[in-house]
């Protein structure tokens, strides 16, 4: 049995303007103890799938499927089933360190609180604990450090302690939407390298949302990239970034800038917009910017799977150029 | 009553190699209030302390640091939106510090900036043609609806947009597309200074890479003089033609685009470029780490000596003590580390 299971997923948003379609039959799965990557772009859904998955969504949204964790299903469980596992069993890491903690209370009270309700602790255990997680984290002087606010901090000492929060309970899921995004390379390059050993020590699963491809190549096993709320290719890291078959994701791998090549090879764009997801083209989503649309991509392409375990949606057998 | 003259857009300047701009020990300082009635004390944040550079007509100059090294607040300096606190600014040869504020305004027809943040950047309530055509009213008030009309139209077919949507809002477009409204707006005065303040960091990789080479073929096609800052050091190296690297208000170096990826002079440079995440699992996990210890020191205490040796891998007892100069190596690329020559920091070799 996976740790968690997603089985035709889908989430819209009631808007104004209409339905918001923002995840559209999702599948996948992780293991425990592995590093999967969501990637996308803005609005591909990868935020939104998550979202569901932990009960967060937006009053007018809605989702429908099944997202079995340890085979019981998210979806269907009222909130104090949810928060038995929420924080404890399950946690999530997210994008703005800023905004998630909350200013107006000690670093110590916002950690200590997980662990007093979760694993029954008292106010001098879980005080100990979390400054032994802070330790862990690289923080300087945690003693000292666990009295301070949160705008007494540093964004990368932010993300830390998030990072510290998010693995109190030692969770069999970890949930990281866009962790590093709002920091800088060096910082990002810390807590990435943080993650991946707090991983292999506690045997944490992970899902990484992110849209910067670099981050994933160095922190995860599997891939799945998600375009206009649709997986669109699923596979190991090496299969996405050595063998990618779905031209968007060859289309995102050229476009991103490197530094590791030689040269003045430019970088080249993919054309054109996503598209709106009030109105979804019929069809492949991605038709309209890629480069080799025909005539068969006006109907929704199927879900192609090779013997490796590695899937696209694609009507070509997608031979990288 | 003086009427402005209906002056004709200059046609696009011929391409020369001359020097447009010049910064010399420009230093921009902050006043900052701590502490309650009584314990209130005046701190001095040091954003821009020191930055000298160059900058020839059709050159494009990457400035890379991480947040808080000051890059935005030079931004704002070069184009006279902040006064310095010390050094100056020198446009074609001529001191913007001690033009008094019309003269000034007068120049920044040359001179435009881009910012980061594309849809703040634009008024909601303004249409694309106006907000591409203020530039125009401002500075040729007296200019024809129809000669207006024609250079909007013009500018949104020059950066990729549909002249169509001429009428529409900034809430209509993506991202990517009101970043090429805000590019059109800069450009729209034929300007030969285009600053653009992280003009992609909002945007998403497969958009960036639009933007980045829109502004690299409008930067040849004008001959634009650009100066592009960015966090992201890949960015940078698509655009640029010499890249200054900048640390806690500081230049740790300025060197041409071909040396600093290959050979970086200064130990912060180095641990920048290892700090960038590789798009490939086989090099990102032989990577090994920055060699950066602790975290940046906040601008309010700088450290004394060089403002990088709390975190240098290489420091030794002189960084301590003595701040290092910019100063010009033999190879013509600028650095201020005490121990440029002795240190080796080819990419791809050990720190040992």
């Amino acid at each position: 049995m996976s740790l968690l299971e997603i089985k035709e997923l889908y989430v819209d948003f009631k808007t104004a303007e209409g339905k918001v379609h923002a995840v559209t039959n999702l599948n996948f799965s992780i293991e425990a103890g592995d590093a999967l990557a969501i990637v996308g772009e803005s609005g591909s859904g990868k935020t939104q799938t998550m979202m569901a998955v932990m009960n967060l969504l937006a009053e007018n949204g809605e989702a429908r499927g099944k997202a079995l964790f340890k085979g019981a299903d998210l979806l269907q469980m009222n909130v104090a089933e949810l928060n038995k596992r929420r924080g404890k069993e399950i946690a999530m890491i997210f994008q703005d360190p800023m905004t998630s903690l909350n200013p107006y209370l000690r670093i110590e009270k916002q950690m200590t609180e997980v662990v007093m309700h979760h694993q029954g602790l008292n106010r001098t255990e879980a005080r100990n604990y979390a400054i032994e997680m802070l330790r862990a984290v690289r923080i300087a002087d945690p003693e000292r450090r666990i009295r301070q606010y949160p705008h007494e901090y540093s964004g990368g000492m932010r993300q830390r302690v998030m990072v510290a929060m998010g693995l109190l309970c030692q969770p069999d899921l970890l949930i990281a939407d866009e962790p590093t995004t709002a920091l800088d390379v060096t910082v990002q390059a810390q807590i990435s390298q943080l993650m991946s050993e707090l991983r292999v020590q506690s045997n944490t699963a992970i899902i990484l949302i992110t849209h910067d491809l670099g981050v994933v190549a160095g922190m995860c096993d599997r891939v799945l990239v998600m375009y206009a709320g649709e997986a669109v290719e699923c596979g190991s890291v090496e299969q996405i970034f050595y063998q990618p078959k779905h031209p968007y994701t060859q289309g995102l791998l050229k476009s991103v800038p490197r530094l590791d090549q030689p040269g003045n090879a430019g970088i080249e764009a993919i054309p054109g917009n996503p598209p709106s997801l009030l109105s979804l083209p019929e069809g492949c989503r991605f038709r309209e910017r890629c480069p080799q649309a025909h005539d068969a991509c006006s109907q929704t392409p199927p879900m192609q799977l090779d013997e490796q375990g590695h899937a696209w949606r694609c009507f070509l057998e997608g031979d990288s150029p | 009553m003086a009427l402005l003259p209906r002056r004709r857009f200059p046609v696009n300047s011929k391409v020369t190699k001359d020097r447009v701009l010049r910064v010399q020990d420009l230093a921009v300082h902050f006043k900052v209030r701590e502490g309650l009635l009584f314990n209130a004390k005046t701190l001095v944040l040091r954003a821009v302390n020191g930055v000298s550079f160059e900058l020839n007509a059709g050159e494009t100059l990457g400035i890379v640091g991480e947040s808080g090294c000051g890059k935005s607040t030079l931004a704002r300096a070069i184009l006279g939106l902040i006064k310095p606190d010390r050094g100056r600014v020198l446009w074609l040869g001529e001191d913007l510090g001690k033009l008094d504020d019309e003269t000034l305004r007068k120049k920044r027809e040359d001179m435009q900036i881009v910012f980061q943040d594309p849809l703040a950047a634009l008024n909601p309530r303004m249409t694309v043609r106006d907000i591409i055509a203020e530039p125009l009213w401002t500075f040729y008030p007296r200019i024809a609806r129809v000669q207006v009309d024609e250079r909007v139209r013009g500018m949104m077919k020059m950066v990729g947009l549909l002249p169509s949507h001429v009428n529409r809002y900034p809430h209509e477009f993506s991202g990517g597309q009101c970043q090429r409204i805000g590019i059109a707006r800069a450009l729209v005065l034929n300007p030969k200074l285009v600053v653009c303040d992280e003009p992609v960091s909002a945007l998403d990789v497969s958009i960036q890479a639009q933007i980045v080479n829109l502004l690299k073929d409008l930067q040849k096609k004008l001959n634009l003089a650009l100066v592009f800052i960015a966090h992201d050091l890949s960015v940078v190296k698509h655009i640029s033609d010499r890249v200054m690297v900048m640390y806690l208000g500081r230049s740790m170096e300025i060197s041409t685009k071909e040396a600093i990826y290959r050979r970086p002079l200064h130990p912060y440079t180095k641990a920048l470029i290892k700090a960038a995440p590789v798009p490939d699992p086989r090099l990102a996990r032989a990577a090994s780490d920055t060699g950066l210890t602790g975290d940046m020191p906040s601008p309010l205490e700088l450290p004394d000596g060089c403002v990088f040796h709390t975190r240098c891998p290489y420091v030794v007892k002189r960084c301590e003590l003595e701040v290092p100069a910019l100063r010009r190596m033999e190879n013509g690329d600028w650095v201020a580390c005490h121990c440029a020559e002795e240190l080796d920091l080819t990419i791809g070799k050990s720190p040992t």
